[in-house]
């Protein structure tokens, strides 16, 4: 309940929904002439509009970042441990704000959005989107606020590679950047989950080719099982070790295929809520952009030379027991930094809970984003 | 010199006082590396003072809070996996203040500082210090002193060398030795020191290079 809601809380927030009416050219080479960005905002835009931060959301996430919609809410946005007054992201001196990406399915224009020159959902006509469309389409969304550059671009995971593109893509348009568990492009094994996971969601009999919409069906069980092995690589040994052991549902083995061990429980249940409020196209679409993620590609693969424009401080973050983006993979593009000669800080934060840590309350993790921000908000005079 | 780096000044002369002597071998708008870098008071000085441009590399979870707190370039790198992320000869000046004699391999390091720097500046307390050779020669114990204050079992400091042994591994390394400045443990200079370093000087400050 609203009343119930601590003082550290955005509070209640609203989505709000912004049609643009301009062609966009898309990496994959076919072009949107209209689409509409859905997005959410937390604090005050001060007078020349400098104060704001651009939050970026990983796979499964969506604008919805922090606070709640109804007071009913039972749960708040996805990164309300980092969002707030007084919180790491103080939302007391800085404007945030997060979109949906497009091709997302939270009110972006997405696959699961009307296609009105085919009359008919999207479906898997939507064209294939990149990082590189998601931070153009952000500059957009960024240009209709007025804001000309913001004081920083912060993401986890996927979100982080959106952050690392806003640096290379839009060099003058940010003071900082904050990669938070994130990597410089997928690895054979990254790429090899998401395939499994997105013909998990193809093979299902529900999937139509992706025209399930008009059939009044779901490829639920795809998206159950996608999100089942999703979930397994956001977590650690460890912590999957701590939480569930060998716990049993029953007291004895049943010896049977039914549920029974607690972590089988847990991941249908994950996998089962997950199905229920997140579109299988867009799914394919995320990890179809986290697949084609290489900004050193144009740079003959070189990720320095990628970098030799960028202007923006950066602060890298890895947790020690992530293994889909390993503090490794962090350390590569800190490398790149440094030999490039870029303004960077790196902290490897010991952490048992795998790749999921970026959303939790981790106290080292949090002290050293806070620190950086408070940083920023003093040298900028917020 | 302003309010703010007159407390800095103080709070480096505290905390990292050989600065003030390595600071004379630093010029304006250098690339520095800091090993070992604790809460980047060095950096901070530097940067003000010089212009610098830097990075310090450090694993105590407190003193990388704090670089970030002040705006200092903190990695969290561990000295003893080396420093192969850093390319040839890519920084000015590399300093290690008072950890050559805790690093696992001090030959290693030191040629990969070499490596990556065009100069270097090390620090390392004096095993030859005469108060040092008392203990030892007297007491028969393992020596313990304000440079080096910790009891045998507890140490971080497991490659302790007196200032000779230091310039004979130069030597043999082909190190060249541009400047040395032996010091007590307050960071005084005197006649006596210079002297008779190697018998009265508790603390060294060395700018080497290859190059």
């Amino acid at each position: 309940m609203i009343d119930t809601l601590s003082k550290d809380s955005v509070g209640l927030v609203a989505t709000h929904l912004e049609t643009f009416n301009v062609p966009v050219l898309l990496a994959c080479g076919r072009k949107l002439n209209q689409f509409v960005l859905s997005y959410e905002c937390y604090g005050a835009l001060n007078a020349d509009k400098s104060n704001a931060i651009l939050v970026c959301h990983a796979l499964s996430g969506n604008q919805h970042a922090a606070g709640f919609h109804h007071v009913e809410d039972v749960k708040p946005g996805w990164w309300e441990n980092c969002i707030g007054p007084g919180k790491a992201i103080d939302t007391d001196r800085f404007f945030v704000l997060c979109s949906n990406n497009l091709g997302g399915c939270h009110g972006s224009t997405g696959p699961n959005t009307f296609n009105s020159d085919a009359k008919r959902p999207w479906g898997p006509d939507f064209p294939i989107v990149t990082v590189d469309d998601w931070v153009k389409t952000q500059s957009i969304l960024a240009d209709s606020l007025g804001i000309n550059r913001f004081v920083a671009v912060i993401g986890g995971s996927l979100g982080g590679m959106q952050a690392l593109q806003w640096a290379i893509s839009y060099p003058d348009r940010l003071k900082h950047a904050v990669l938070i568990a994130s990597a410089p492009k997928l690895s054979a094994q990254n790429i090899a989950f998401n395939e499994i996971a997105r013909q998990a969601i193809m093979s299902d009999p529900g999937f139509h080719h992706g025209h399930y919409y008009d059939k009044g069906s779901i490829p639920k069980k795809g998206l159950i099982l996608a999100r089942m092995l999703g979930h397994v690589t956001y977590l650690s040994d460890h912590a999957m070790r701590l939480k569930f052991g060998r716990e049993l549902k029953n007291a004895q083995y049943q010896f049977d295929f039914d549920i029974e061990f607690q972590v089988e429980s847990y991941l249908r249940y994950q996998g089962e809520a997950f199905s229920e409020k997140f579109d299988a196209n867009t799914y394919l679409l995320m990890t179809k952009a986290l697949d084609y993620f290489d900004p050193a590609a144009k740079t003959n693969n070189n990720l320095t030379e990628a970098f030799r424009s960028v202007q923006c401080g950066f602060l890298v973050i890895s947790f020690t027991s992530d293994w889909r983006f390993s503090p490794k993979r962090s350390v590569e593009i800190v490398n790149a930094l440094l030999a490039a000669n870029k303004v960077v800080s790196y902290a490897e934060i010991e952490a048992p809970q795998g790749h999921d840590s970026f959303l939790l309350k981790v106290p080292r993790y949090q002290a050293i984003l806070k620190a950086y921000m408070e940083r920023v908000a003093d040298e900028c005079g917020f | 010199m302003n309010v703010v780096s007159d407390k800095l000044t103080s709070l480096l002369f505290d905390q990292r006082p050989e600065l003030l002597v390595l600071s004379r071998w630093v010029d304006f708008g250098d690339r520095v590396l800091d090993l070992g870098c604790g809460n980047g008071v060095l950096l901070r000085y530097l940067q003000k003072q010089k212009a610098v441009r830097g990075y310090g590399l450090e694993i105590d979870e407190d003193n990388i809070l704090e670089c970030i707190q002040s705006g200092i370039n903190v990695i969290e790198q561990d000295l003893n996996q080396g420093l192969h992320n850093f390319s040839d000869l890519s920084f000015d000046v590399v300093v290690m203040t008072q950890a050559l004699q805790a690093v696992r391999y001090p030959e290693r390091i030191l040629d990969e500082m070499l490596r990556v720097g065009r100069t270097c500046v090390v620090t390392f307390p004096n095993f030859g210090y005469w108060k040092i050779r008392m203990q030892l020669a007297v007491f028969g114990k393992m020596p313990v002193s304000k440079a080096l204050p910790f009891s045998w079992y507890d140490t971080p400091n497991i490659h302790l060398c007196s200032f000779k042994d230091f310039e004979s591994l130069c030597l043999h390394k082909k190190i060249s030795i541009l400047h040395r400045c032996v010091v007590d443990h307050a960071y005084q200079d005197s006649l006596v020191l210079r002297l008779w370093p190697n018998f009265f000087g508790e603390i060294a400050i060395y700018h080497i290079t290859k190059c």
